[in-house]
Formats: structure tokens, C-alpha cells, sequence
């Protein structure tokens, strides 16, 4: 009788969490859509215009061009970087490997606050910060880690057989990357450059702080409207927001045909200390 | 080709003739233990050389430091006066044969067999000549478009020792290649590696744990324990002269009991009395240890016994069996034999080993 | 120079190693040096000595409670998580169909991040909005409840966001658990609470500890859901808050730093707990034997 229990709480549970999450999704929907909304439980009418006075008033469309531009670099730039130190992270032991893996699991746990700060300031001081550039930067410190710990299992799952063996054939370091590993790390890499994509448009703190104003992801432009609510109309902003739920979702389902929904969230080695 | 003719054209990277492969105290440290120490062996062209020993004897240790897939501690390697061990793996010019055959998941069969001509960066035709010759040789054509996976294990065994060969290596190294198949399959590749290593006469060191493979297959044993050679021989003088207890355990003597010496080749223990063979100086009043073959204990008058576990093995029982002073021996043979039955026992005295106990391997 | 390199490469050491160096400057230059430079910020204030924006911080009720008031928000909300998330999981670890879709639709407040889910609380939990009107309706309440802008507006945001974060990493170390394991309890006579209790549960710990650190970073570095949805100057002036006022609103570099640094230190001292009582625990493979 007790599993019975459990059951009907568990469910109650799992029931109300998503009705909360059709809630929150769904009013911003329907307030986007509708023409004036106050004390009812539906809008009086429907209309699509203020997506239109988004675009315009929000400049939606150089800032989803930022947006894009933002993540395709931080992608690249870090899936570049991060598969080659992934690599030799899960292969080898040689000192000090512990400490620098220490130091490439820092940035994810660190709250992005506490190193977005500092972080701005040096990007002031030399002039990246207010640009693309400064954001593209700034975007790097978690995504680099980021593409490391995720390529790992990856890598892992390789036979390092198969690279003696293509040694044995006499194929060198540079051709032992492209010729054997890229071509079996692709879905790695795909998942990998996916996951940060994802985790880019929606990461608002580091964004927010080196952004300027030709430079603000969707996310931050966002939360600028938001914070000005008062200025412009809700339903507008709501607009907004629906545009970026839209580009999410069309991330997300991609995202899922490379990647299972735990690898979305976090893939961060059981033992460090191995 | 037949046995003897070179096995490598001028200019690939087996290099014109050579006559010797010299291992120099070659020396593997990990930590502060050493896993392979002082290895000294030279390997004449068109050898087969079986490494043979039981897990973490150090011979795959010894093998990838001779393909250059670990950095030596100490010591050096040459193909006669050429200095191989500063050589990194890649321009050795070996091939090797891997025990999970390490095939490449994303090439197909020629893709697989393909690879190392090209990285040579050998013209087209040469490399779909070579590598159609060396599919053939392994009698795989009909397989040659297919990827790794879709192969059975013996086929992928195949690819692999196509792969390792197709360059015409100076030397192509083998660990432990037919230890994932079944049994009746592996006697099915040790015959066609031993084919393939007369036809094409190539210089072959083995490394396996299998005595009998080790035996039936190669020209010369190397017999490691704890990373120190034991013994190097014919297989004959392995068998049947090991060199001491460790090695007599490892080929099959699975009777090696304590005892002490009371002449030169007289022992007595737990009330035996035997007569055996010396290996090594063994004087009177000497702790030794006394090895014999389960085939080279008869049936017969001599000692008394009582049958203690039987094992059917087709033609023959193994059994075994404990004397009165509670000493156990191990036996074979053709009678039929059951738990509880009373006989006696005689020990082959050529075939009776004794071995003095060296301190340091105890 | 062959001697050397070869005493390297027993170690260890040798050129592959250059394929970390990339990765390393970045981090370096983007993580590590500006990590020092704010630690310099933050020991140069305007008046005070060394030590005086610290002093500062700590000094000032405004700003010292904040450490309090984070933690207030964020361990209760990461604790809510990781427990609700057990029992959930553990009824969901094995095969039942929809299981792709559920664990595909809890990812979706993951991907909408902290401001989204901030904007619809407002509308779904605001005065006007389907909840309290629901509520109301079914006259559970006579007048609007206060939901939003304020403690709890935060709180909820942390779990829609929070929860199928930890969720889908409880139920990632549930499968990695080897069945059979449970079924040898059964079948040495052990029932469904104490299979879960004796078997289960050990050795999942660790991974909760694991979920537990993951789930409270995100909570802790709560920002923006802070302001939008909280009270961002009395009951939810979280940590964050008081270093980006102090930074980007009056312009105090130093005191903006020192409070950064201060919240970075405060979450690692948490995680330090949680990994050393984890340590405490068996680590080691989830399986049942050989592969």
C-alpha cells in the first residue's frame, strides 16, 4: 500500500511541476498574442503585432545576427582549442596534470558572476569589452572547459590501440589527428559545439557584463527590455521572449539528435582525481 | 616467395638486407620497479620469436619498447649498425599486429590495409597493388569493401595482420593476436600465421602466455618472468630442459615439490625418496625443488597412493592423487581411475628435474 | 639532448603536451590573470589600506548580508532539488515508454535559461495571473497572494530551472548502477525499502553529493531572476547583486571585486564541505563485477 502512495505523490509532483512549466511558457505565449489582457482568464482578442513593433522597436534582427555571430565563434574557437586539450588530458599522465585539470574545471564552478566582474574590467582596460569580441572572449572561459570535459568520454572511448596501430603504419602526430581521430571524434565534436551553442545564448551574466550596446545577445537585450517594462509594452517584450523560446526549442531539437538530454546538462567527470 | 628470399624490396622501409636485430639491455622502468630489466636478445632475419610468460611478465612491455610505443629506461636497439631505439615508432619501419586488433572502425577492409602505403605516400596504383596482393594473401577479397564491424573476429584478425604486413616491415611484432578467439579458430590462425611467416619469410616476434602456442609456433622462445629473461632456446630445450623452477612451472611440470638434497641427484621430503636429474649445481644437505610432468608419473610399483580427484580428458584421466606423508602429485593416464582407489606410483628419473632454490627468486 | 629528452619522455613529458598549451593561455589569460588582476582591484580601494574594501564589505550590514541571504535562497533551493529529484528518478530509472519525451521536456526550463523562466513567473504567478486566479476561483483564496517580487518569486525559478538540472544527472547515476545488484539483495531476502536504503542508496551518494555541488552553483550564482523576479533591494539582494552594484552602478572597482571574490570563496567553502563529506563515502565502480 505504501509503493501505492508513492506512486499518486510522485506523480502529483512530476503533474504540478509541469503544469508550473506549461504555466510559465504559456502565458508568455498567449500574452504576446494577445490585444489587451487584464483580469481574465484569456486575452480579449489575438493579434500579431506586437511582434512586429518588437522587431522595430528591439532591433530584433541585428541582434539576433549578434547572437548568431557570438555563438558560431565561441563554438569554433573552443572546440578548436578544447579537443586537442581534451586529448591529451584523457590519454596521458605527466605532472601537474591533476592541477591543470583543477584549473579547467575552475571556470564551471565558479559562479560566472565572480569571474564576470574582473574578467570585464581586464576587457575594458584593453579595449575587447563593449565589442563583439569582448563577449566572444568572455563566452570562452566556461565554453573551453566546457568542450574539454564533454570530448572526454569521447576520447576516452577510442581504443589508444587504434592509434599505435596507425603509428605502426607510420602515420605522425598531425596525421594520426585528421586522419583517425577527427573522423571518430565527429559526433564528440558535434555534441560538443552543439552543447555550447546552447549553453551561449542562454548564458546572460558574462554577456551582460562585457556587452555594449552593438554587441547584446538576445538573452541580455531581454533582460534590458524587461528591466525597462514600464517604458514599453509588456505584451512586447513578451514577443521577445517568444522569439527566443522559439530559437531555443529549434536548438534544443537539434541539440537532441546528437546528444542525450543528461549530456545537455552537465558532463563533469565523476573523479577528478584519477 | 619462398622461405629465406628478402622479405623487403629495396627502398621501403624495411631497408635492403640486414642480417641482425640487436636488443641491448634494454630496460623498462615504471616508477621504481622495473618492468622489463636488461633484455639482451638478438633476433637473426626470418626468425620467429615467441615472448612468453604469464601476465605482468613484462613481454608487452618488451614489445612496445621494441616498436617504439614506450621510450626505454635504458639500453638500445639496432638493425645492424643502424640505431633504432631514438627512432620514434613511426619510422621504424615495423609492423604490428595488436590483441584486440585495433582496426581502424571507420575504413574499410582496404581502407584499413591502404593506410600505411599512404602514408608513405606511395602512388596510387602501387597502393591498390600492394593492397589487393596482401587482401588476397589473407584470403579476405570477397570482404574488401566491408567495415571492421561487420567482420567476425578471425576475419578482423585477418585485416589486421594484412594491415601489419603489407609494408614488407623489417619486423612485424605480434601481442598476443589469438587470444580473443575461440579455441578451435585459434588453432585455425596459429597455422596461417605460421604460413604466412614461412611464405613470406617474415622476422616475427611473438608475445603470448600460451606455452603450447609458444612452442608449436616459433623458431626461438624468450622465457620472462617479473621482467627478467629466464630462459632463450628451441622450443625443444625450453620443454624439456628448462632452465629452473619457474620456468619448468610455466611449461607444464605441475608437480614441483620441496625437498632436500642428500646427494648430487638423490632428494628425500614428507617420506620420499627420489632419484631426478640436476639443473644446476645441487649438493648434499641443499633445500631444492623437485619438478615433474603429470605424463612422466606412471602407474607402476613404486610409491603408494591413494586416488584423490579424477578428471575425464578423452583418451586419457588426469588424477590426483596424495602419498602417506601427504605429499600430492598430479598424473596421467590412459587406466581408468576413480576418488578412493588404492595403487603406487613410479617417477621418471631423466624426466625428475631438480632445481636448487635461488634466494633472490623466491 | 637524446639523454634528456628520453629521461622527459619517461616521465611523461614530451611535444604532444603542446596540444594543451592553447587551452591553457586562454584559461590563463581570461581566467587566471583576471582573477589576480580583480584580487589587486580588490586590495587597492580608494581609502582604507589593503584590506579596506574587505573591511568595507564586512562591515557594512547592506552588503554583509547578503552572503546570508544567498545562502538563504539558493541551499534550500539546491537541497529541494537533488532530494525531490531521488525518489523521482529512482521510480523512473528503467524503461517505460515516454521516458525520451519526459527527460526531452524537462530539458526545455534547462535550455530557457534564468530570464525566460523570469518572465513567465511574472505573468503565470502575478496578481492577474492563472494561478492566483485559480485560486481565487475556487475560493481556496479571497484576494490575490503575493508570489512574485519577492523570496519565493526567486525561489520557484531556481527549481524550474534547478530541478531538471538535477534531476537528469540523479537519474544518470541511477542507470550507471548495476541492476543486478538490487536483484542479488532481493534474492537474499532483502525488501524494496531496504534495497533501496542499503544497496541503492550508498551508491548513489556520491553522485548526489556530485548533483548536490552542480545544482548549488547555479543556484547560488542567481542573477538576473534575482532582480526581475525578487526584491533585488531587501529580501533577495543576493551576493551577486551587491558586486555588480558596486561595480557597474558606483563605479567601485575595488569593492566590486572584493565582493565577487568574497562570493567565489563562500561557494567554494560549500562545495569544499560537500566534496570532503563525499569523500567520507564510497567511490568506486557502480557494477557488480567484471564488466
Amino acid at each position: 500500500m505504501r509503493l501505492r502512495i508513492g506512486t499518486w505523490f510522485m506523480w502529483t509532483a512530476v503533474i504540478i511541476f509541469f503544469i508550473g512549466l506549461a504555466g510559465v511558457v504559456g502565458s508568455v505565449v498567449v500574452n504576446s498574442l494577445g490585444t489587451r489582457w487584464f483580469d481574465t482568464w484569456l486575452p480579449e482578442g489575438w493579434t500579431t503585432d506586437w511582434y512586429g513593433q518588437a522587431w522595430d522597436e528591439f532591433t530584433l534582427l541585428p541582434v539576433l545576427g549578434v547572437t548568431l555571430a557570438v555563438c558560431l565563434l565561441v563554438a569554433v574557437i573552443s572546440v578548436l582549442v578544447g579537443v586537442p586539450a581534451s586529448y591529451v588530458l584523457a590519454r596521458r599522465s605527466f605532472p601537474g596534470r591533476r592541477a591543470l585539470y583543477l584549473l579547467f574545471l575552475l571556470p564551471i564552478l565558479m559562479p560566472p558572476m565572480t569571474y564576470g566582474i574582473p574578467l570585464a574590467t581586464v576587457l575594458y582596460k584593453y579595449g575587447f569589452a563593449g565589442h563583439l569580441s569582448g563577449v566572444v572572449l568572455a563566452n570562452l572561459v566556461p565554453s573551453i572547459p566546457f568542450v574539454i570535459l564533454t570530448m572526454t568520454p569521447f576520447i576516452e572511448q577510442i581504443d589508444p590501440a587504434v592509434e599505435r596501430a596507425a603509428r605502426m603504419c607510420g602515420a605522425r602526430t598531425r596525421q594520426i589527428f585528421v586522419r583517425i581521430l577527427a573522423p571518430l571524434l565527429v559526433p564528440g565534436i558535434l555534441a560538443a559545439s552543439i552543447l555550447v551553442v546552447v549553453r551561449t545564448v542562454g548564458m546572460f551574466e558574462l554577456t551582460f557584463l562585457t556587452a555594449g550596446p552593438d554587441s547584446q545577445t538576445l538573452v541580455v537585450a531581454l533582460f534590458y527590455s524587461m528591466s525597462a517594462a514600464g517604458i514599453r509594452a509588456q505584451q512586447s517584450v513578451d514577443a521577445m521572449a517568444v522569439v527566443y523560446t522559439g530559437m531555443m526549442l529549434v536548438l534544443l531539437v537539434v541539440a537532441l539528435r546528437f546528444v542525450n538530454p543528461t549530456q545537455l546538462v552537465a558532463r563533469v567527470k565523476e573523479d577528478v582525481d584519477d | 616467395m619462398t622461405q629465406g628470399q628478402p622479405a623487403a624490396r629495396p627502398g621501403t622501409a624495411g631497408g635492403a638486407a640486414w642480417r641482425q636485430l640487436r636488443l641491448e639491455q634494454v630496460t623498462r622502468r615504471f616508477g621504481s620497479s622495473d618492468a622489463l630489466a636488461d633484455l639482451d636478445l638478438t633476433i637473426e632475419r626470418g626468425e620467429f620469436i615467441a615472448l612468453l610468460g604469464p601476465s605482468g611478465c613484462g613481454k608487452s612491455t618488451a614489445l612496445n619498447c621494441l616498436a617504439g610505443l614506450l621510450p626505454l629506461s635504458r639500453g638500445s636497439i639496432w638493425r645492424d649498425d643502424t640505431r633504432l631505439d631514438t627512432l620514434p615508432a613511426e619510422r621504424r619501419g615495423f609492423g604490428m599486429v595488436f590483441q584486440n586488433y585495433a582496426l581502424f572502425p571507420h575504413m574499410s577492409v582496404r581502407g584499413n590495409v591502404a593506410f600505411g602505403l599512404k602514408m608513405q605516400r606511395r602512388p596510387r596504383a602501387e597502393v591498390a597493388r600492394r593492397t589487393d596482393e596482401a587482401i588476397r594473401l589473407v584470403r579476405l577479397e570477397e570482404h574488401a569493401g566491408k567495415l571492421p564491424g561487420q567482420l567476425s573476429g578471425g576475419q578482423q584478425q585477418r585485416v589486421a595482420i594484412a594491415r601489419a604486413v603489407v609494408l614488407e616491415p623489417s619486423l612485424v611484432l605480434m601481442d598476443e593476436p589469438l587470444s580473443n578467439l575461440d579455441a578451435m579458430l585459434r588453432l585455425e590462425m596459429r597455422t596461417e600465421i605460421r604460413r604466412l611467416h614461412q611464405s613470406l619469410g617474415l622476422t616475427t616476434v611473438y608475445v603470448t602466455h600460451d606455452q603450447e602456442e609458444a612452442l608449436s609456433m616459433s623458431d626461438r622462445l624468450v622465457v620472462l618472468r617479473n621482467g627478467r629473461v629466464q630462459q632463450i632456446g628451441t622450443p625443444e630445450q625450453v620443454h624439456t630442459q628448462p632452465a629452473n623452477r619457474h620456468v619448468a612451472g610455466f611449461m607444464g611440470y605441475r608437480n614441483i615439490l620441496p625437498m632436500r638434497a642428500v646427494a648430487g641427484n638423490v632428494v628425500e621430503g614428507d617420506g620420499l625418496r627420489l632419484t631426478g636429474t640436476a639443473v644446476g649445481t645441487v649438493s648434499s644437505g641443499d633445500s631444492v625443488e623437485v619438478a615433474i610432468r603429470p605424463e612422466d608419473v606412471h602407474l607402476g610399483h613404486g610409491i603408494p597412493v591413494t586416488v584423490g580427484v579424477v578428471e575425464y580428458q578423452g583418451r586419457e584421466v588426469a588424477a590426483e592423487v596424495h602419498t602417506a606423508g601427504g605429499v600430492r602429485l598430479h598424473l596421467r593416464t590412459g587406466k581408468g581411475l576413480r576418488p578412493g582407489d588404492q595403487a603406487e606410483v613410479a617417477l621418471d628419473p631423466d624426466r625428475l628435474l631438480i632445481f636448487p632454490i635461488v634466494p633472490e627468486d623466491a | 639532448m637524446v639523454a634528456l629528452r628520453h629521461r622527459l619522455a619517461d616521465r611523461g613529458i614530451d611535444r604532444q603536451l603542446l596540444l594543451l598549451v592553447p587551452a591553457t593561455v586562454f584559461v590563463a589569460a581570461l581566467f587566471i590573470y583576471p582573477f589576480c588582476y580583480g584580487l589587486g582591484l580588490s586590495l587597492q580601494p580608494a581609502q582604507g589600506g589593503p584590506l579596506g574594501a574587505y573591511r568595507e564589505f564586512f562591515a557594512d550590514a547592506y552588503q554583509r548580508d547578503t552572503i546570508m541571504t544567498t545562502l538563504r535562497i539558493a541551499l534550500p533551493a539546491a537541497l529541494l532539488n537533488v532530494l525531490a529529484s531521488v525518489p523521482i528518478a529512482y521510480r523512473m530509472r528503467g524503461r517505460f515508454r515516454g521516458k525520451r519525451l519526459l527527460t526531452t521536456v524537462l530539458v526545455v526550463p534547462i535550455t530557457l535559461g534564468t530570464v525566460l523562466t523570469a518572465e513567465g513567473l511574472l505573468n503565470f504567478l502575478g496578481p492577474a495571473g492563472w494561478v492566483n486566479r485559480a485560486l481565487t476561483g475556487i475560493g481556496f483564496i479571497d484576494s490575490p497572494v503575493t508570489l512574485v517580487h519577492n523570496y519565493w518569486g526567486v525561489f520557484l525559478s531556481l527549481v524550474i530551472t534547478g530541478f531538471p538540472f538535477a534531476f537528469l544527472l540523479v537519474l544518470s547515476y541511477l542507470s550507471g548502477i548495476d541492476p543486478s545488484l538490487e536483484k542479488a539483495g532481493a534474492t537474499l531476502g532483502a525488501g524494496w525499502a531496504q534495497r533501496f536504503f542499503r544497496i541503492t542508496l550508498p551508491l548513489l551518494a556520491p553522485g548526489l553529493a556530485t548533483t548536490f555541488c552542480l545544482t548549488f552553483v547555479l543556484a547560488f550564482s542567481v542573477f538576473p531572476s534575482a532582480i526581475l523576479v525578487g526584491d533585488p533591494s531587501g529580501t533577495t539582494r543576493v551576493i551577486s547583486i551587491a558586486a555588480y552594484e558596486a561595480a557597474y552602478v558606483r563605479y567601485d572597482y575595488a569593492g566590486g571585486s572584493a565582493a565577487a571574490l568574497i562570493m567565489g570563496l563562500v561557494e567554494l567553502i560549500v562545495i569544499a564541505v560537500v566534496l570532503g563529506l563525499r569523500s567520507l563515502l564510497y567511490t568506486g565502480t557502480t557494477s557488480g563485477g567484471k564488466g
